[in-house]
């Protein structure tokens, strides 16, 4: 049985992929570029859950990884005279190296502490970003990045993001159900105890830490294909909450949660911000409503109904 | 197998353990007794590493493990149970129990394989032992108060253990669930002959199934000795029961 339910998973992820993939046959460009930022933002709220869903860290600050690895990848195309195809390794490397240092400074923290001290290291890194007019080029950011003529028209940069996404989602997905990811489960749910079933917590959570920064970095990288600019306010804490809020808002205990809350938040912003200037308050009411009705995310919600109706029948 | 000598902690002054000590041999169920608030608790955690130890000593097998971490000590084979259910309440009873298999064979550093694929056998094993296999897949946090704390030691068993604490198993089951968990205890000694040092409130349980028992009070060991050492100590008499002039059983 559960051999059949896995094949009809693994189906349903194929058609998803093959409708994914045919999106720029019956798609305008803008729709394809509003796909493309779907699924890059997805990738770096499901390496946020990763922690945070799974690991039971309140990594609040998390876009800094994403705009970290965003600039790296921009500075390493711009700057370095190097292969431009470097950047997308540099990017996610130097996320992970960051993930790693801040982590290591926070993983002794617990829960509301650990989030603090996360946003105001964060904060310092984009103070950092947002002043060094000479190297990041401060609050202007850098625009026309130059790209590998394969990415650079539109639908080459839809594939690119597209198949980037897949890979690492599959990846982060195997890393979830390894023994890693068990211990990390367990970590969440009862940190005491497992350290007195001889888990090094701190050293685990450490490495979740530095996988996640990776993978928010890979998202960054993507955001240089798709949009060709990097700006400070990629890593401005708003942009975390909003990350946070994808999770909540998708099902922070489902895989696949989070790249649906980046799906409604992305189209949700896009649309209202074109009616109205006040997202943020669109935002905070929608956060509202799930706290109280969805409180384990829209996934969450559709899993307990799907159980309703099996146990009805 | 353990050696505990002059093992003392104080929490802003306060003696929780003074000067306990305390020596189990190879394949010994030995318990631990004392009214509410003797430092049982705290006496476990200064083993296990939970808590650091102000002064004194924890040898196992010879090695000196006093100040390490929980989970070095956890390592080196002592598992221990808790008094207040202390599971991982997402996850199911096999997972639970998974994890601390998957911990003790160090596989918790492999990213890639499945969990489902690993430890199964070993996983299902202990389950079976300790009678919770038809609830595998439930949420643990599904279980009765009886079946978590089975659960409970269930996780403990994971890391293979030569030597278990469990802090008082039977706390707030019902008397059918009591016997079992008796049963489970003793099993645990005889076919997979590990050591075990349990503290327990029912003095029917401890002289019933214990080869040696410590008493302790307000911190400190005041006696240690077989069921009828201790039934006759005039001390344990006076400071357990109050001075009422009873023989234990």
């Amino acid at each position: 049985m559960a051999g059949s339910f896995f094949r009809t998973k693994s189906l349903w992820v194929i058609i998803g992929l093959v409708i994914l993939f045919l999106f720029p046959v019956f798609l305008d460009r803008f729709y394809i570029y509003l796909a493309a930022i779907i699924l890059l933002t997805g990738l770096c709220a499901t390496s946020l859950n990763f922690v945070l869903g799974y690991g039971g860290a309140f990594q609040f600050h998390h876009a800094v990884f994403y705009g970290v690895g965003a600039y790296s990848a921009a500075l390493m195309v711009l700057k370095s005279g190097l292969s431009p195809w470097l950047g997308f390794v540099v990017g996610p490397s130097v996320a992970a190296i960051l993930g790693f240092i801040i982590g290591l400074i926070c993983v002794r923290l617990s829960k509301l502490y650990f989030g603090m001290l996360q946003i105001s290291l964060g904060s310092l890194v984009w103070a950092i970003v947002y002043r060094w007019y000479s190297f990041t080029g401060g609050d202007d950011g850098i625009h026309g990045i130059p790209l590998p003529d394969i990415i650079s028209s539109p639908n080459g940069a839809y594939y690119f993001t597209l198949i980037v996404t897949s890979v690492s989602m599959f990846i982060l997905y195997r890393m979830i159900k390894s023994p890693f990811g068990s211990a990390l489960q367990g970590i969440r749910d009862n940190p005491v105890r497992s350290e007195m079933i001889g888990v090094n917590v701190r050293q685990q959570q450490l490495l979740a830490l530095t996988i996640a920064g990776f993978f928010g970095g890979v998202a960054g990288s993507l955001f240089v294909v798709v949009d060709n600019t990097v700006f400070p306010d990629m890593m401005f804490w708003t942009v975390s909450l909003e990350l946070v809020i994808m999770c909540l808002l998708g099902g922070w205990l489902s895989f696949l949660g989070p790249i649906v809350g980046a799906a409604i938040i992305v189209i949700l912003r896009t649309y209202v911000s074109g009616v109205t200037v006040y997202w943020a308050l669109v935002l905070g009411i929608i956060m509202m409503l799930v706290i109280f009705f969805l409180p384990n995310g829209v996934l969450g919600y559709l899993d307990r109904f799907m159980k309703k109706k099996v146990r009805a029948r | 197998m353990l050696e505990v000598t002059s093992l003392s902690k104080s929490f802003d002054g306060f003696k929780a353990v003074n000067n306990a000590g305390l020596s189990v041999k190879d394949g010994e169920i030995v318990a631990v007794i004392g009214p509410n608030g003797a430092g049982k608790t705290t006496f476990f955690n200064l083993i296990t590493g939970v808590i650091r130890p102000d002064s004194g000593k924890v040898l196992f097998k010879g090695e000196d493990i006093t100040g390490l971490k929980p989970y070095q000590v956890c390592r080196r084979g002592i598992s221990r149970s808790f008094q207040v259910v202390n599971v991982f309440p997402r996850l199911s009873v096999f997972e639970n129990v998974q994890v601390s298999v998957l911990s003790r064979q160090k596989k918790t550093w492999n990213l890639f394989t499945p969990s489902s694929r690993l430890s199964v056998d070993d996983t299902e094993k202990i389950l079976e032992n300790v009678g919770l296999t038809d609830i595998r897949d439930a949420t643990s946090t599904a279980l009765s108060h009886g079946e978590r704390k089975v659960l409970e030691i269930a996780i403990a068993l994971g890391g293979n253990p030569e030597f278990l604490i469990l802090d008082e198993p039977t706390a707030g089951m019902s008397p059918e669930e009591t016997s079992r968990c008796i049963d489970l205890i003793k099993q645990l000694k005889e076919k997979l002959g590990i050591t075990i040092l349990f503290c327990e409130h029912d003095m029917e349980i401890v002289f019933s199934i214990s080869d040696r028992i410590m008493v302790m009070v307000r911190g400190s060991t005041i006696i240690e000795g077989t069921c009828n050492e201790v039934r006759c100590c005039q001390e344990v008499q006076d400071a357990y029961l109050g001075g009422i002039d009873v023989c234990l059983m």
